[in-house]
Formats: C-alpha cells, structure tokens, sequence
C-alpha cells in the first residue's frame, strides 16, 4: 500500500513504525530508526543452450538500531508482524542502560521513486526464457571459436519503509533488472573469455531495445583474446577507457572519500579537504539520482534524499561522502550515501553512481600523444586498501600503444599503484562520457553501483603482466 | 533457537508442499541461524548486533526440470507459497536428462565437535571484552602502531535440517568464531596496514594477544616498503596467500566447470598435473574446519578425499548432478551459501599437506626471491576459465636465503596450472585460514614466479 500523497510503499503502517522507535528508546540513546524492506525477484540462466537456475522467492523483515553514547546497537528479524518488529526493537535496546528517550512525532516525507515502464513481474517469466535463448543465439553467431556461452537475467524488487526517532518518516520502491553474458572461445589450446553487462535502475523496457548486442560484445572480448600476446610488464602511460573504466576512479579515490574511513583517518584523503590533488582538469561527482542508473534510487537507507555532491571540483577535494552517523560527527549534513546491502545489514558510507566529468578532449588525441603505452579499454574490476592508498586492476580488454597508435591485444594484465599519485598524474579526460553498472563490496555488503567517465589518460602507472 | 525438531518438521512439510503443487521430486534445505558481530574502535564499543533469522529453500523436479524457490515464512501458508513458487520456477526450465535429486545415500557419518557451548553461554559483554584485548594487544604491540581501524569478533550458531522425496532426512548443528582486526603503522609519508585474524568453534577457542599480535607485526614489518624490479624468482607464499590459491584450484576443480569446459583441468583427470611436493585434500570431517558437515548441501554423505597426490589430479568435485553426468558418485561437494541459494559444486575444507621445513627453511631453500604476505584484487586478476593470474602483492624480499626488506606495489602473474608444477617445497606447520574458502595450509615456496614492479 502506498499512503495518501506520500508517494513511498509503507511496508509499516507510522503508528506502528512510532511505537517500534519509541520501544527502541525506552533505555535511552539519541537515535532511534527502524528500516523495513520486502526483497522478491526472479532470477534465470542459459548454459549450454538450455535455460537452467530458474529462481524465484522473496523475504521481508526490518532492521532495528539505536545509537546511545555514540555506540551502534543493532537487530533484524524475518518478518514484518507487530511482533516481529517489536522483539526487534527490544532486542537492539537489550544492552542500552539509562532512561526513557523521546522521539519527535513522525511525518511523511515526499518521495518519488524511480518510475518504471514495464514491471518485470508482469512479463511472463517464459519471454525471459526466450530473451535467453535469443541471446545465446546472437552470442554464438560471432564464430566457430565461440564454443560455450552463458548468460543471466536477474530483476529485483526492493521496497523500503524507514522511521526514525527524529520524526522522519520515509521509503523507497526500486526496481533493477540486470543481464550479464559471458563468453568463451578456444583456438586449439588456447582459452579465452569476455563479459558484459547491461543494468539499470528501470523495468524490462531496459531489455526491449537490442539486448542481444551484449552478446554480441561478449563474444567479440574472446575472440579478440585469442589473438592476444601476454602483457608487458613495467611503468608507462596509460589510458583508460570509458565507461567500466569509471571503476579507476572509483576505487582509487571513491573509496577514500567515504567518511568512515575518513573519520577514523584509515584513508589517504583524511585531512585533505580544499587540497590540491588532481590536475585543474578534472571534475569528480557522486551522483545518486541519475535517472535510471544502476546506483540510482529515490532516497539513501537512512532515508536522506539522494542528490548530487562534486567530490572533485577542478583538482581540489571539496567533499567526503557521508551517512547520518558520521555526517554528526562532523557536523555536517548527510550526503544521502547511507547504504546498506538489506535489512541484515548497518548503513555505512557508500557511493551511488561515481564518475568523472567529460573533459575537452577527443579519445584519439589522448592516444595518439603516447608514444610507448598501455590502453586498458575495460576492467574485471578492482581493489583499494584506503588506509594506504594501493589498488590494483585487473584489466579484461587491454592493447598496447605504439607510436600513437593502439596495436596488439594484450592478455592477463594488472594496473597496480598508488591513488595519489596516480590521481595526479591524470593528464588528460576525453568527451566521450558514458556509465556502466557494477557491484560494490565493502564490510561484506554488496550494493548496486554506476561507475563512469570518458577516455582517461594518465601519465605513469605499473603495468604488470607476464611478460618481463 | 527453536527445538530442532520445528526445523525438520518444516523441511519435510516444504517438501509435501511441493509435490501438492505439482512437482514429482522435491527438496528443502532448512536453516536456523543466530548470529552476533561486535565492533570497537579507539578501545572502546562502536557497535554491537544481533540477528536471528530462519528460511527454507525448497528445490522442485518435474521431470528433468528443476526450479528453485527460498523463503522466510515457516508457517504452513508460507511454505505452501515457497513450493509453488518452485514449482513455477522448474516449468520454466528446460529438459536436462541429469537432473534430478540424489538417491537414496546411506546414513551420514556421526561428527563430533561442530557445536562450541561457548558460543551461547558468552554474553555481549564477554564478546566485547574479547574484542577489546584483540585491538589493545594490537596497539601495545609495537609504538611504531598508530591505531587500529577496526577490531571485530563475529560469530553465529547454526542448525541446518534437509528433507527430500527421496529419502534424504537429517539435521546437524555447528557453530563458528572469527576475530580479526587491521593495524596501522606510520611509514614515512603514509602509512601501512597489517591484518590479524583467528577462528575457531567458540570464543573460548580464540588467543586475542596472539591476534592483535599478528596485525601489529604484519603492519610494522612493511615499513618503509618499496617497489621491486621487474623479473622472474622463487616466491614464498605465507599461509594466508597459499590459501587463496589453493581455494582458486578448489573452485577450478568442480565438476560443473569442468564439464562445461570452464575449467584449465578440464581434460587432465587422471594426468600429472603438480609436483611431487604438493598434495591436496577436500576434507569434510575434521572438526577444526569450519566447513565442515556430516552431510552436503543435499544430503550426501561427506568425505575426504585426495585431489591432487602423487604429482595426479585423482578426482574433481562433485554434486549428483555433476555425478550423474559423468558417471560416477557424487563427492558430497554440492555446497549451499545458505538457505536462499541452490546448491552448486564446491570444496569444504581443502587441505595442503606439509612438508619437512619450517619457514626459515623455506627461504634458505628460495635463497633469492619474494616472501608473498598479501595479495589483493583476486575477484579481477584471475581468470577461473583459462587460469591465467595477475595479482598486486606485498611482502619481503628473500636474500642471501633470509628474509630481508619489505615491498609493496608489486604484482604476481602466471596461471594455475603451470604454478602447481613449480611447487618446490611446502612448509612444515597447517594454519586454518578463511581466505579462499576454509583451507588449512602451511607456506609454499614456488620455484618461479613472475613478478611485475619497476
């Protein structure tokens, strides 16, 4: 049910949802929040040509916290009865020791979910099946050598009711629905592999244009492979591609603006705030309401509104990224990045959709400047350990630059170093702006990501591959 | 935690509820779970949480189709509504002439030891406290140590009941502890990070000095890292390394890749495939591994069973299904990350076996080289299909045959296969290690690695 006006699903009716907060403060504490969600989804996939894994189901429950003396107490329970909820509350109480709390009167917040076009639950579960079956036709037409193929499709639906002490009243209800497709070809006894994905924050319209092109992509990533000779190894520029290339930034600088790691000065950025550390040309931002993406939803899960914050603004750190608990602590406003991977789950600092804003520059021109290169056209992902600043890529398309020209295919490379002098030695950010989607893990949560930019440059950065 | 028998019960319900929605074969897999985590920061509590949570997930067979549906509803209503859903699910998949649910398996073997008392019987204060000499044996540990970004204990008892049309009918407990904590240590401009960890079956089994220990001397030990060369040496890998490579050779090892040719051991069944100093173990039963079970995520027996032994790869892991295709019997591997996903082929515990050295040895045998501490972006730089790998590591160099200064910014590349050749030598003493699975594996030393730095 949706209440009058609010435009939020209320999984939990205000009064109960008031009666939960005011049980959880019934010891004391200065904060006092329930978070309901109700999770169901279908998930299938094609394997050998045959349409296999087909899973559907769904749970519901809350979790309850109460913040006293700045220490977090924390219960969930399955299930959304009184009952459910109330053991909750009193769980999460148990080991909080002083007097009653109040909490202000609860109102409902003005919210507008992500619209959706098509639900995907009500598209008959045998069109996926279908979809499927078109996909791995596509995927195996690119060629002989393309001898297996797998695909998935996964939608979910989360819808989320929050209440908190401070009379907040608020939810969400997000749709996403997702197909990755991985391909594998073989030239005698050579293997490889390529994978693609398209996401996004919206219903089934999102696989009604050509969903088979991913296929298509995937197929062309292996066989390209088996042409490919083994990476160099060594320090050179290198230039990034767009799109899944966003996950550079993400992990390099990203993860060291989330305020937790901030506050606990765990991070290279901690202290850094108004400090040079980028080229004058580059412009960062988080953005948790582009329309459609795949880190995109109406509010965070504390129920902040999501909005747009420029972590980045020509090469000076103008924010960290916050949630309630430590946008307090340093007393400034939450930037709507509470997220957590359910209701199992505390809100820590995440990011939404992080990208670098398009620069002047064509992508040629940024490739065409190299002489002796590396060009990392797509990763498989990648890691940081913010407290030191170290990442590494690995890179699932990459080539080598020769001569201002992109050349032989490369095979097994890593990109390796370290986020402030690679951020610095960003030297050029090309127009062709595009987002890709990703999953973001931190703490053991799992949450939905969009990561973007253009062709990106940078001056120098280890390369290691096999080759020495 | 309800009495058991609730749990059972509504396994075996979950099942008829199936076959009323029009399955021919069916299958619930029943798990009740209470869970507990503390954190603290800067010696004192930053929070504390507490979880129970139960579900079913029920697999329906109609013909040589299956589907799957999980649900947390118990209640005769709810598991009426999770069967259907899963009855749903398998009309939409197509025919597969293997599919089906395991035979009639004989009784699984009695394991004791899974349940710790002290998992119950230590209150949030206890748990706490243990945290908070975790973090203090940290920051006492060395004054080159500037904090502590987080100190953690986490632990969960767990009741696991299974139900199918075929006969299979059991349940067992276990229950499982880990603290771990990252420390930091100033290093010139920067800092360093150092991980501590440990596991057992309740906190009375955990050493919080020896853990808070560890992360102080692992983050000390990297001050004043620098980058290596570019070039080809022996490497020693240390346990926590060891087991994230031995848990990537478990994954390559399952049937299901390797019949669909996702897998470099596909085809090497049989062939030598490693050398004589490594052996590998998938081993259910041990008490001290947390995987495991006295059966598999649909009923099967467990085991131990060699995998790789006298330079051969002797079996791959197996579900029934993987089992049926091939022709054999299944290796009681089909594992379950919980009640809400299927079951798909998996190592329990692998075990590395040991070799005659201690780790000084090792070096003296490496003589020049890399001593491998840490390895990071394992989910991005290894390919499970072709097996090729490229890893950013950290560590120390190995000089003159002993250990000497530390490097960092460095990666490790080569593949699965050609990196079980060049085992030269496996230390003498097992750590159980929760990377890559649950593994207990002493240091290796690898003849020849490539190592990717200036």
């Amino acid at each position: 049910m949706t209440a009058e006006g609010s435009g939020f699903p209320e999984l939990i009716p205000a009064d109960l949802a008031a009666r939960v907060v005011a049980r959880a403060l019934r010891s004391g504490g200065e904060f006092a929040e329930v978070y309901a969600e109700r999770r169901s989804g279908l998930s299938l996939s094609i394997d050998e040509s045959r349409v296999e894994g087909v899973q559907g189901g769904g749970e519901e429950g809350a979790g309850v916290r109460v913040v006293s003396d700045g220490i977090t107490h924390f219960a969930h329970v399955d299930g959304l009865g009184p009952e459910d909820l109330e053991r909750a509350a009193t769980e999460a109480a148990a080991a909080v020791r002083g007097g009653r709390s109040k909490s202000r009167p609860l109102r409902a917040q003005q919210v507008r979910p992500e619209p959706i076009r098509v639900p995907p639950g009500d598209v008959p579960a045998t069109e996926k099946a279908e979809l499927l079956r078109a996909v791995d036709e596509r995927g195996r037409a690119q060629g002989g050598e393309v001898v297996q193929l797998s695909a998935g499709y996964s939608e979910a639906r989360r819808e989320v009711t929050v209440a908190n002490s401070d009379g907040l009243y608020s939810g969400d209800d997000r749709t996403r629905v997702r197909l990755g497709v991985q391909a594998v070809a073989r030239r005698e006894d050579r293997v490889e592999t390529g994978f693609e994905t398209l996401g996004a924050h919206r219903g089934f319209e999102l696989l009604q244009d050509d969903p088979g092109l991913i296929a298509e992509q995937a197929a062309g990533k292996a066989l390209t492979l088996l042409d490919a000779s083994p990476a160099p190894a060594g320090s050179m520029p290198v230039v990034v591609g767009g799109g899944f290339g966003g996950v550079l930034f993400h992990e390099m600088t990203g993860h060291g603006l989330e305020a937790d790691h901030v506050q606990k000065d765990a991070s290279v950025y901690a202290g850094r705030l108004g400090e040079r550390v980028a080229e004058p040309l580059l412009n960062a931002f988080d953005d948790g309401r582009l329309t459609g993406e795949w880190g995109t939803d109406a509010i965070d899960d504390e129920g902040t509104l999501r909005q747009k914050t420029q972590v980045i603004e020509e090469g000076r750190l103008t924010s960290y990224l916050y949630d309630r608990l430590r946008a307090g602590r340093d007393d400034v406003a939450s930037t709507g990045n509470g997220r957590r991977e359910s209701f199992r789950h505390l809100p820590i600092p995440r990011m939404t959709n992080t990208y670098i804003a398009p620069g002047d520059a064509e992508p040629e021109e940024l490739i065409a400047e190299v002489k002796q290169g590396f060009y990392a056209k797509s990763f498989a992902g990648g890691q940081v350990e913010p407290a030191t600043g170290d990442f590494v890529f690995g890179v699932s398309e990459g080539y080598l630059i020769e001569d201002g020209r992109v050349t032989t295919s490369c095979r097994g490379a890593t990109l390796i170093g370290n986020c402030i002098d690679a951020l610095a030695a960003i030297d050029g950010v090309a127009d062709d702006f595009e987002m890709k989607t990703g999953f973001c893990g931190k703490g053991g949560q799992r949450v939905p990501v969009g990561t973007g930019q253009g062709h990106v440059r940078i001056r120098r950065l280890t390369v290691g591959g096999t080759a020495v | 935690m309800a009495a058991g028998g609730d749990l059972e019960a509504a396994a075996r319900a979950g099942v008829e509820a199936a076959i009323d929605a029009g399955a021919g074969d069916a299958e619930a897999y029943a798990v009740e779970e209470a869970t507990r985590e503390v954190r603290v920061h800067e010696r004192e509590l930053e929070s504390l949480t507490a979880a129970t949570e139960r579900g079913v997930g029920v697999r329906a067979w109609i013909g040589g189709r299956v589907g799957f549906a999980y649900g947390t509803d118990l209640s005769a209503h709810g598991l009426r509504a999770t069967a259907t859903l899963a009855a749903e699910a398998a009309s939409i998949a197509d025919e597969d002439e293997h599919a089906g649910p395991p035979g009639a398996a004989g009784p699984p073997p009695t394991l004791d030891g899974l349940r710790d008392g002290s998992v119950s019987a230590w209150g949030p204060d206890r748990a706490a406290d243990l945290a908070l000499a975790v973090e203090r044996a940290a920051l006492g540990g060395d004054d080159r140590i500037t904090g502590v970004e987080q100190a953690v204990y986490a632990d969960s008892a767990e009741r696991v009941a299974i139900a199918s049309s075929t006969g299979m009918d059991g349940s067992y407990e276990t229950s499982s502890c880990y603290a771990w904590l990252q420390a930091m240590a100033a290093s010139g401009d920067g800092r360093e990070t150092g991980l501590g960890f440990g596991m057992a079956r309740g906190p009375a089994g955990l050493d919080p000095e020896a853990i808070g220990a560890e992360a102080a001397q692992r983050a000390v030990s990297m001050i004043g890292a620098v980058k290596p060369e570019s070039r080809s040496c022996p490497a020693v890998l240390d346990t926590t390394v060891a087991a994230s490579f031995a848990g990537l050779i478990g994954s390559t090892l399952a049937a299901d890749s390797v019949q669909r040719g996702r897998s470099p051991f596909a085809g090497k069944l049989g062939e030598e495939v490693a050398s004589d100093a490594l052996e590998l173990h998938d081993d259910a039963l041990d008490p001290d591994g947390l995987a495991s079970s006295p059966f598999d995520g649909e009923g099967v027996p467990c085991g131990r069973r060699a995998l790789i032994e006298g330079r051969r790869l002797r079996t791959y892991l197996h579900d029934s299904y993987t089992a049926r295709r091939d022709g054999v019997e299944s290796t009681g591997n089909a594992g379950r990350a919980g009640y809400r996903s299927q079951p798909s082929v998996s190592a329990s515990n692998l075990v590395v076996g040991t070799g005659g050295r201690d780790l000084a040895g090792l070096f003296e045998q490496a003589a020049e080289g890399v001593y491998v501490t840490d390895v990071a972006g394992l989910h991005s730089g290894v390919n499970p299909v072709t097996g090729t790998f490229s890893v950013g590591a950290s560590g120390t160099l190995i000089r003159g045959g002993e250990q000497a200064e530390p490097v960092r910014e460095f990666t490790i590349a080569g593949d699965l296969v050609s990196l079980l050749g060049a085992v030269v030598a496996t230390g003498s003493r097992r750590r159980w290690v929760p990377f890559g699975g649950s593994v207990s594996t002493p240091p290796v030393l690898v003849g020849e690695i490539t190592v990717g730095g200036s």
